[in-house]
């Protein structure tokens, strides 16, 4: 496997060639803020916190979803970057119902961590707050929709990890939502296999284990890259290169 | 077929030409089909059945004449190129052209279209000369206008790299808005190796107020079809996808019409005129989605998925349609492809700009006298379009500002109408050339309501995957809204501008990217419009009514209550 | 109806076909497409709510599609939708309950030049005020002739 070398804010850093700028930057403990990207699913591009510029190029690009080359000069860092940053979280904020105090995942949120860390204190635009069910169907699990910041994570690990692909997006633009097979009730789904990773990958409230109540609830997904190695390992040589 | 047969096949089609008298062409395009061609055309037969004038007589059902608001329109020609152009038509009048020509009737010329109308002589039509002129369900008359030969020159004379240097001489950039040198591009499919190759013709034309693609798709796609043939033996691809918007069933019924008898006569198919060429075209039918015109959308549209572009790089040309390299172009420029061939790359070369060659096509509407498709040479200005092409403004207007590239591009105003028609000028003034949409606004048109019909647009189709235009689209036009209901405060234009350059840097894709033009360059013009709405409650256009009052942000109160509340504490 | 193939992605042509046979998808519908190409339900119906053109409610008896391009904007078709509003008490891309009447809004409907156009039932009408339409909605819902003829 070959070895690149490029700059990232000013470090000299070397990845592998076929890594994305993301992951490249994580190694040499370079932290880009992220939200719908999950070590273990495949990047799906959509929450734009981890653009990046390029040198020599004039747009963005989000790290996740870009290869990592030979020779890059990249900046994770900037004035520009940090304004956009924060106004991406504060759209997210205004765009449903993300009142903390009353969340179950108060406390332990991807999305309310990554608002403080960003230094969002408040949002300046119109909060939203379209009224949105919530399905407390299912004996186990709960979903409110009124949390969803549409990241698909919970689309990809069951399509990706668990092979289900109970979820999906419906909808376009403001009408998205995600859905369980044809958008029924999560109780009389047909394809949900009840493993919970969903739950467990959702990085805000919106998926949660019932019975909790304000703040209980916290998630551990580091099942998932254990499940990812493994599968690495037992596949045979060639694919693994091929992959 | 071989390219002898090909050669017999277009002489047969010219002598059957002029073994008719009169030929009475009546445009069969959506325009003049929905105000009565078919009427038309019917009366027409039943005359020349019952006159027995069948044989010397014909009528033909062609693609776009040109000026769509005169419709219906006919054109009779007579043997020896004597021509007459006819607007407004009805069935009766259509019976009286009949005796007036067939029979040689006096009469008064009535709804005559004069020849010298600037309309037509400013044109310069290379992707449009066959439309209006041939029956576009009727293979043998696009052969007999040279059709097919392009791609017979080039499989039986050119090498691929031969034909993309071609393109590449003749200067033509893509036709769909984006403007990348269409050489350049089909250079780097051809260079791609991979198993398999593609190519797509992207007909997905959803810019509201334009028909550019339809028009050339219902009136010449045999045209289409052969710039396709042309690019895949150029870049070594097998397969074809030409995906049409699903609104356009006229249009996909004949491309589909189309399609099979160019594989009956093997001018596609295993042996392309009689070559180890091989290449099929696959029709794909769009179902409702703007975002679709976006290349990597419109490939995974075409997989049958949904519509969500996907982050470039890698960009389809390295990595397209089911991973492989896939060379993907608007059909306006495929359109240019046979012709560029035919008469030459320097020909085409020839005409326009120094950095934008060739012709465009534009769908001119709105408030001139004379709308409809045009196909003009680069570097036209805008006011020879406005005022020459299009007849100056309607009864009672004065121009306000021409809008180009619809939701994603920008008015341009008076002061600069004296701009030439070019990629770069028309970017340069904050908008784009974008697919070819040109409305020509009167005063009558408040450009604060432009720019919210255009958001709105934005947020309806916005996929939604990516924040910034799933929510900021909604944002924007929330403060677009408050400012012409007039609830607006002071402060809104310059968030609205902080949100405009987020949209515009940080979404995914063109899409979102693009949205806030209409905003931006109508903030950059008529900025004293946004004014006189906030602090007079004044729509200048007298369009927007303001039933609401001034309300202050909510989220700004309790950022003001939170600032007091902590000098407070630091006070103590 | 499934002869189009089974290969997935032929799943936007299948609900074409199907759209086209029963009016609209059906829950039943959905569900045998996406048994039948193997297609996860989920996908299917995400297809099917990310197009326009797909409708998973049965249309209206009668429809009044209007034109809300550039041209017809600019041209007064805004009024023209507000009118038909208020008069029916829907929004639009609604059915009345009585599920007599559907009027919808589309994109651009591509005759620019008779701005500002719509259709009644498939009719194409152009160069419209608010008042000529609603007069033509009305003489079609009490079972009048739909609208005067084109010029």
């Amino acid at each position: 496997m070959s070895v690149i070398t490029l700059t990232i804010d000013g470090h000299l850093v070397s990845g592998r060639a076929g890594q994305s700028v993301l992951e490249v930057s994580r190694d040499a403990g370079i932290e880009i803020p992220t939200l719908c990207w999950l070590e273990g699913l495949s990047p799906w591009g959509g929450c734009r916190l981890c653009v990046v510029e390029l040198k020599g190029e004039q747009r963005l690009f989000t790290s996740c979803t870009t290869v990592a080359a030979e020779g890059m000069h990249v900046v994770t860092r900037s004035a520009r970057l940090e304004n956009y940053r924060r106004m991406l979280v504060e759209l997210l904020l205004a765009e449903r119902n993300h009142y903390c105090a009353v969340c179950v995942v108060d406390g332990h949120c991807e999305l309310q961590s990554m608002a403080a860390r960003l230094g969002v204190d408040h949002v300046r635009f119109d909060y939203l707050n379209p009224p949105l069910p919530m399905d407390i169907s299912h004996d186990l699990f709960g979903l409110d929709h009124n949390r969803c910041i549409l990241c698909t994570r919970c689309v990809r690990v069951c399509d990706e990890v668990e092979g289900a692909h109970t979820w999906d997006v419906r909808g376009r633009g403001t009408t998205e939502r995600v859905v369980i097979d044809l958008d029924r009730p999560w109780k009389e789904s047909t394809s949900c296999t009840r493993c919970g990773k969903c739950v467990q990958v959702c990085p805000v409230g919106a998926l949660f284990h019932k019975g909790v109540t304000v703040g209980e609830m916290v998630k551990d997904n580091s099942f998932l890259m254990d499940i990812i190695k493994r599968r690495r390992s037992a596949q045979p040589f060639v694919e693994r290169r091929r992959s | 077929m071989n390219r002898a047969e090909l050669d017999q096949l277009r002489d047969r089609a010219r002598q059957a030409k002029g073994e008719q008298r009169v030929r009475f062409l009546v445009c069969y395009s959506t325009p003049c089909l929905s105000s009565g061609a078919p009427a038309i055309r019917a009366a027409l037969e039943e005359g020349i059945a019952e006159e027995g004038r069948k044989g010397e007589v014909a009528v033909v059902a062609t693609g776009c004449m040109g000026p769509c608001s005169r419709g219906p329109r006919v054109t009779v020609q007579h043997r020896g190129g004597q021509e007459t152009a006819y607007e407004r038509v009805t069935p009766e009048m259509a019976r009286v052209l009949l005796r007036r020509h067939a029979a040689d009737e006096e009469g008064p010329p009535e709804h005559v279209l004069a020849p010298d109308l600037p309309y037509f002589t400013r044109q310069t039509r290379w992707v449009l000369e066959n439309s209006g002129r041939v029956d576009p369900e009727n293979i043998a008359d696009y052969i007999g206008r040279d059709g097919y030969a392009a791609l017979g020159r080039a499989l039986h004379e050119m090498t691929p790299e031969e034909v993309c240097e071609a393109i590449a001489r003749s200067g033509l950039r893509g036709r769909g808005g984006g403007g990348y040198p269409t050489g350049l591009k089909w250079h780097l499919v051809r260079k791609a190796r991979a198993e398999r190759k593609f190519v797509v013709a992207n007909g997905d034309e959803g810019d509201p107020g334009a028909y550019m693609d339809r028009t050339l798709m219902e009136s010449d796609p045999h045209k289409i079809l052969e710039g396709m043939a042309i690019a895949g033996y150029a870049v070594g691809a097998d397969k074809g996808f030409i995906y049409v918007r699903g609104e356009y069933a006229v249009a996909a019924k004949r491309l589909e019409k189309a399609i099979r008898d160019a594989e009956r006569l093997g001018l596609l198919g295993a042996r392309v005129l009689d070559s180890s060429f091989r290449f099929r075209i696959d029709l794909r039918l769009g179902a409702g989605a703007f975002v679709c015109g976006e290349e990597t959308a419109l490939m995974n549209s075409i997989m049958g998925g949904r519509g969500n572009p996907s982050p470039r790089p890698p960009y389809p040309a390295q990595r397209g349609l089911w991973n492989q390299p896939t060379l993907i172009n608007n059909v306006e420029t495929l359109g240019a492809v046979a012709p560029i061939l035919r008469h030459g790359p320097e020909a085409f070369a020839a005409i326009g700009t120094a950095k934008s060659k060739g012709t465009k096509i534009f769908a001119l509407v709105g408030e001139v006298r004379t709308a409809g498709l045009i196909e003009v040479p680069m570097g036209i200005t805008l006011r020879e379009i406005v005022e020459g092409v299009g007849g100056g403004m309607s009864e009672g207007e004065t121009f306000k500002a021409a809008q180009t590239g619809g939701p994603s591009g920008g008015c341009i105003p008076r002061e600069h109408l004296d701009t030439p028609v070019d990629y770069e000028s028309l970017t340069a003034l904050g908008s784009i050339m974008g697919s070819g949409g040109l409305i020509v606004m009167g005063q009558k048109s408040c450009m604060v309501d432009v720019a919210k019909y255009f958001m709105d647009f934005c947020l309806d189709e916005s996929c939604g995957k990516c924040i910034p235009c799933r929510a900021g689209t909604v944002e924007m036009h929330r403060i677009l809204e408050r400012i012409t209901s007039g609830s607006a405060v002071e402060g809104e234009i310059e968030r609205l501008e902080e949100l405009c350059a987020l949209a515009r840097e940080a979404s995914l894709c063109g899409l979102g990217a693009t949205a806030p033009n209409p905003v931006l360059a109508t903030l950059r013009y008529f900025r004293d419009e946004y004014h006189a709405h906030i602090r007079e409650h004044r729509c200048p256009a007298g369009v927007c009514r303001f039933t609401d009052v001034p309300r202050e942000h909510l989220g700004d109160r309790q950022a003001a209550q939170m600032q007091s509340a902590r000098s407070e504490m630091e006070g103590i | 109806m499934k002869r189009v193939q089974y290969r997935p992605d032929a799943l936007i042509e299948v609900l074409h076909v199907a759209q086209e046979s029963y009016g609209f998808l059906s829950e039943e519908i959905l569900h045998v497409i996406a048994r039948s190409m193997s297609v996860p339900e989920s996908q299917v119906f995400g297809v099917a709510t990310f197009y326009h053109f797909f409708s998973l409610r049965p249309k209206g008896e009668h429809s009044c599609i209007v034109c809300t391009g550039t041209a017809c904007y600019v041209k007064g078709a805004g009024e023209i939708v507000t009118v038909l509003e208020k008069a029916y008490d829907i929004k639009a891309g609604e059915t009345t309950p009585d599920g007599r009447l559907h009027v919808g809004a589309a994109r651009c409907l591509g005759s620019c030049s008779l701005a500002p156009m719509l259709t009644l039932d498939g009719k194409v009408l152009g160069n419209e005020t608010a008042d000529s339409v609603l007069e033509q909605v009305r003489g079609l819902l009490s079972g009048g002739e739909s609208g005067r003829e084109m010029r």
